[in-house]
Order: structure tokens, then C-alpha cells, then sequence
């Protein structure tokens, strides 16, 4: 089994605060991998250390076996780690044609031209044309991204990860904040991701958890309190206890 | 595929031409003919529009705020002049050039500086910086001339053609044709995939650096340029004037460029030439009016353009220009749109 993504005895300290503790993860190559804890458990700053937002303290980060702990975020969205946010991290005054667009040309290493005119290389338009088409906001290209409802502006926050062409990607609660009638585009949105794209999934809704992945780990106080597949998760005293709390869970 | 050139034409949408712009270049190339008397004016706000369009380039697209812009007019003008006081280069045009390049080389060095830190550290590193340089020029003397500055340049004919004249008829249309091609140039730049990462860069650094961009490198990139137009400005000063003194350093300079882009709007190429056109009329008007206190309503004028709002002015002023260019190319036709609407 190859491994896509891993941490080893990623350790993480605010102060005298340790909010990453000898975290050692192994996601598999194609997986659909959910990491789930209580809130403050550190979820949000191991994808910040993941990406390169947060330096660990020690400990050391591969994609697919390479040891990316030093590398700046750009170099590794361009090694093909991206992600979303859990917070839209948009361009409010730039346009989804424009935002898809910008991503698309720095995958394919256009970004840095300066003389060529946005929108004259046949290529990136197409894959433009492809990925507003996949995620419905074609219809709102030219609209300023600030003044989209916010499902749409859900949407293309996983539009920009997903045009970076990524092989690991990391969805920070993707469902958040979205009103119930646009979720149904989100969820689809998400199932339909490509197998060979691995998924690393942050999430607190338990439905869409149980629903979507096929391996879960738990996070609590940022070290790991266990691992498996959804339903030994779910049956785990232990998980229960700490973060489901007393209510069952149904698979 | 349709979906595909679609894309494609409205990616294009804000690089194509618009009336508006034509309309505006000619009446700037018109001025040239249709007030003789006024050269040395028409060339000093040329100046100031082409040293606005620089620090625009850095703070309408990129969001770099800078206090100290006069640091590369200045190495522009004492690169201009100490060119063509010892003779070392003596085509005009290459001379600005070298100029323009020594300034990006300072833009260059201290772009290391500016990328880090936020805004406040920017003001205050790009402020002492120029005046950092004020205080050299000052200090070697044996170079700069001092307080006294470089005199006795002689200019040499542009080209070797085109010799300046005392009514700055040559100067006039020299500067217009450097400030037109810089415009070209920026104009192409701001279109492109790059142009384009600056402003992501400037919306949010964060998500920037989650697509892939190198935010630190694109601002490095920007900073250099906009050096280099300062520096042209700076130089075209020198060469128009036939002096540099310590005052292309002074922070008024650089201040008054921040006012100059308060008044025409950042972020759509024409707002520093719109300011410097209107921030050196307000100048002379009130200077005329109150010698002494023209200060006093340039000020008054800040307070009101915030007040009011600039983007609700530009759909004021565009209003009637944009009536008969609809007139003229009917419905559909492309308008003349305020920043930030485009």
C-alpha cells in the first residue's frame, strides 16, 4: 500500500502549549481520510503545519515519501498538496473566472508571465471552461467573488484546490456555514472528487463523516486517540466518551 | 468548445481598449498643440503622472505602501545628471535608461526589506530609506554638489536629433512619448497572469500562497519596476530641467504622490494620471488665489474626495463622456467603468 501523506512525531508547541503531540499519521494513497476531534483538539493546526502555514517544532511531513517540512506553501500546492479553508480564503474583488483562472496558470507555470495577455493560451481556458462548468459557476464567472451567495463562494473555494491539480487534498470542514438548500451541490461536489485524489478530511458534521470516509482517525488534545475504519470508530468507548459524548452514533 | 472561447473572450474583457482610453491619450497629445505657452507645467505634471503610475504599480496592484517613492526619482535624477555632467552617456534616451536601471537596482536591494512586515513597517522602512538617501547626498557633496545640487548640465539632443528648447517643446513630447510607452508597458503587465497573481497577492496572501503563487518573488518582481518608473521620472525631471538638488529626495515627494493617488484612485493604471493632472491644477489655481494658504484648500479637497467617496465622483465625471460614447457606439459599446467596477 503506498502512502500518499504522512507525519512522524509531528509535535507542534504555542508557548508553553502543546497543541500537537507526537502526532505520527499514515494516509493511504486514494483514501478518504477523516480527521475528527472535539474543538481545540488542533485539527486547523495540523492542516496549517500540513500545508506549510505553521512550522513544527520537530517532526517531519511526506508526500508521497518525499520530506517536504521545509518547504515553503507555494512549492508544495506545487508537489500537489492543496487544500480548502475552513473560513472562504477568496479574493473578494477578483471574479471566479479570474481567481480559476490564476490557479490553472500557476499549476502550468504561466503564473510569472508577464507579457502574455490573461486568456490567450487555449489550454488554460479550456480547463477554466472545464472547472467553472463542474462546479456551477459558469453562470457567475464575471461577477465580482465578494457579491456571490455563499454556497457559490463554497464552491469555488474547492474549485481553486481542485484547479492546482491536486494528488492529496485537504478539505477543511467544506459544508461549513452553507445554507441547507446549497449543500447538496457541496456534498456532490465532494463525492465526486476523482478516486485517485487522496482526501484528507477535516470535518464536525458526523453524517457527512460516516457518509464519506473509509478510514477515520481521532484527534483530541492534538495527539491521536485512535484509528480505523468508520464503524470500529464509532463503536470506541474511548471516542465516545471524549467526543461524541454520551449520544450514539449511527452509521 | 464554445464554453472555452467564451472564457476566453471575458478573460480578455478588461485588457481590450476602450474609447474612453483613446479619447483620453489624445487629448493629452492635443495639449501639446493647443497651449504652447504652458510646456514647462504640461511636463511637470507628465512627470508627475509617470512617478504616480509607479507607485501605483506597487500599491493599486500589489498593496505595497510607501512613503519614501521619492528615494528612486531621486537616484533617477542624480543618475540622469551625473550622466550628462561628465559625459558618460550623452543620448538622452540611453541616459534614462541607465538611470531608470540604477534606481531599480536600489528597488531591488531594499524590495527585501519592504516584503517583509506589514504596512506600518513598510511606511517606515520605505520613509527612512529616502531619507537615508537625502542624508548621503547630502553628505558627499563632491559628488552631488550638495545643497547647491548638480549645476551646469548641458542636454544633448534627444536621439541625437531633437535638441531641447528653452520653450520645453521638445521636453513636452519627449516625456509624453516615455510617459505613453511606460503606460504600454504597465498596461500589459497588469493584464497578464502576473498582473493578475499581484492583485490575488494584494485581495489575499494567505489563499495566494495556497494556489501556488510566490508571493514573496511577485513582490520583488513589482517593486524592482516601480523603481525602475520612478526612476524614469526622476531622470526626465533632471533632463527637462537641467538641474538635480537635494529636494528630489524630499519627503514632501513622496507624500505628495500618496495625495496624488488619493485624488485619481489606485488600481486601474489612470487614476495617478487623472491625480497629477488634477493635484497640480489645484495646486495652481489655489496658488493663485491664496499664495500663502493654498495648502490650506488642497487639504479641504482630500477631506471632501474621502468624504464623498472618489468611486461616486468617477461615475459623476464619467457620466456625460459615457452618454455619447453610448450614443456613438450604441448600447453595447465599451464605457469608460470607475476602478473597482471594471
Amino acid at each position: 500500500m503506498t502512502i500518499a501523506l504522512e507525519t512522524q512525531n509531528l509535535e507542534k508547541q504555542f508557548g508553553g502549549l502543546r497543541v500537537t503531540r507526537d502526532l505520527s499519521l499514515k494516509i493511504e494513497q486514494g483514501a478518504r481520510h477523516a480527521l475528527i476531534g472535539p474543538n481545540g483538539a488542533g485539527k486547523t493546526t495540523v492542516i496549517n503545519q500540513l500545508t506549510g502555514v505553521l512550522k513544527p517544532n520537530s517532526g517531519r511531513i511526506l508526500l508521497e515519501g518525499h520530506d517536504i517540512t521545509d518547504l515553503p506553501v507555494h512549492k508544495r500546492v506545487l508537489r500537489g498538496l492543496s487544500r480548502t479553508f475552513q473560513i472562504n480564503q477568496l479574493y473578494p474583488d477578483l471574479t471566479p473566472l479570474e481567481t480559476v483562472g490564476l490557479a490553472v496558470s500557476e499549476r502550468l507555470g504561466h503564473g510569472g508571465d508577464w507579457w502574455r495577455r490573461m486568456g490567450t493560451r487555449s489550454d488554460v481556458n479550456g480547463e477554466i471552461a472545464d472547472l467553472l462548468t463542474r462546479f456551477h459557476l459558469l453562470d457567475v464567472m464575471n461577477d465580482q467573488t465578494g457579491t456571490l451567495p455563499y454556497g457559490k463562494q463554497r464552491l469555488l473555494e474547492i474549485a481553486v484546490a481542485i484547479a492546482a491539480k491536486p494528488r492529496v487534498l485537504l478539505l477543511d470542514e467544506p459544508a461549513a456555514g452553507v445554507p441547507e438548500s446549497e449543500r447538496h451541490d457541496i456534498l456532490a461536489v465532494v463525492g465526486a472528487l476523482p478516486r485517485d485524489v487522496t482526501v484528507l478530511l477535516i470535518e464536525h458534521d458526523m453524517d457527512l463523516v460516516f457518509s464519506f470516509a473509509d478510514r477515520i482517525s481521532v484527534l483530541v488534545s492534538g495527539a491521536l486517540l485512535t484509528e480505523g475504519p468508520p464503524d470500529q470508530v464509532a463503536r470506541d468507548p474511548q471516542v465516545k466518551a471524549v467526543y461524541l459524548g454520551e449520544e450514539a452514533v449511527n452509521v | 468548445m464554445s464554453a472555452s472561447s467564451d472564457v476566453g473572450f471575458h478573460a480578455q474583457r478588461q485588457a481590450r481598449w476602450r474609447y474612453a482610453e483613446a479619447a483620453f491619450w489624445l487629448v493629452v497629445l492635443a495639449c501639446g498643440f493647443l497651449f504652447p505657452t504652458r510646456y514647462l507645467i504640461m511636463t511637470d505634471i507628465l512627470r508627475l503622472a509617470l512617478f504616480a503610475m509607479s507607485l501605483d504599480l506597487i500599491l493599486g496592484y500589489a498593496g505595497i505602501v510607501s512613503l519614501g517613492h521619492a528615494a528612486f526619482f531621486g537616484v533617477g535624477a542624480y543618475a540622469a545628471g551625473l550622466l550628462a555632467l561628465h559625459g558618460i552617456i550623452n543620448e538622452p534616451v540611453l541616459a534614462l535608461i541607465a538611470a531608470g536601471l540604477a534606481a531599480m537596482v536600489l528597488g531591488f536591494a531594499t524590495s527585501f526589506l519592504v516584503i517583509r512586515g506589514v504596512d506600518l513597517t513598510r511606511l517606515m522602512v520605505t520613509l527612512g530609506i529616502a531619507l537615508l538617501l537625502e542624508a548621503l547626498a547630502e553628505r558627499f557633496s563632491n559628488i552631488t554638489g550638495g545643497t547647491d545640487g548638480l549645476q551646469g548640465i548641458e542636454m544633448q539632443p534627444i536621439l541625437g536629433a531633437i535638441p531641447f528648447d528653452m520653450f520645453g517643446k521638445a521636453g513636452f513630447f519627449y516625456s509624453l512619448a516615455v510617459l505613453f510607452v511606460l503606460f504600454l508597458l504597465a498596461r500589459r503587465i497588469v493584464h497578464s497572469p502576473f498582473g493578475l497573481s499581484l492583485r490575488a497577492i494584494k485581495n489575499n496572501p494567505l489563499r495566494a500562497a495556497a494556489i501556488g503563487i510566490p508571493v514573496n518573488r511577485r513582490l520583488i518582481a513589482i517593486y524592482t519596476l516601480a523603481a525602475f518608473y520612478g526612476g524614469i521620472a526622476g531622470a526626465l525631471f533632471t533632463q527637462t530641467t537641467a538641474i538635480a538638488s537635494l529636494d528630489v529626495f524630499a519627503f514632501d515627494r513622496s507624500a505628495d504622490l500618496m495625495l496624488v493617488l488619493v485624488i485619481g484612485g489606485t488600481g486601474y493604471l489612470y487614476g495617478g494620471l487623472i491625480g497629477a493632472v488634477i493635484f497640480r491644477m489645484l495646486q495652481e489655481v489655489f496658488s493663485t488665489i491664496t499664495p500663502q494658504y493654498w495648502q490650506f484648500w488642497i487639504g479641504l479637497v482630500l477631506v471632501v474626495i474621502v468624504l464623498v467617496g472618489r468611486q461616486r465622483l468617477h461615475r459623476w465625471v464619467l457620466y456625460v463622456p459615457n452618454l455619447i460614447i453610448r450614443q456613438v457606439g450604441g448600447r453595447k459599446a465599451v464605457v469608460a467603468v470607475p476602478e473597482s467596477d471594471a
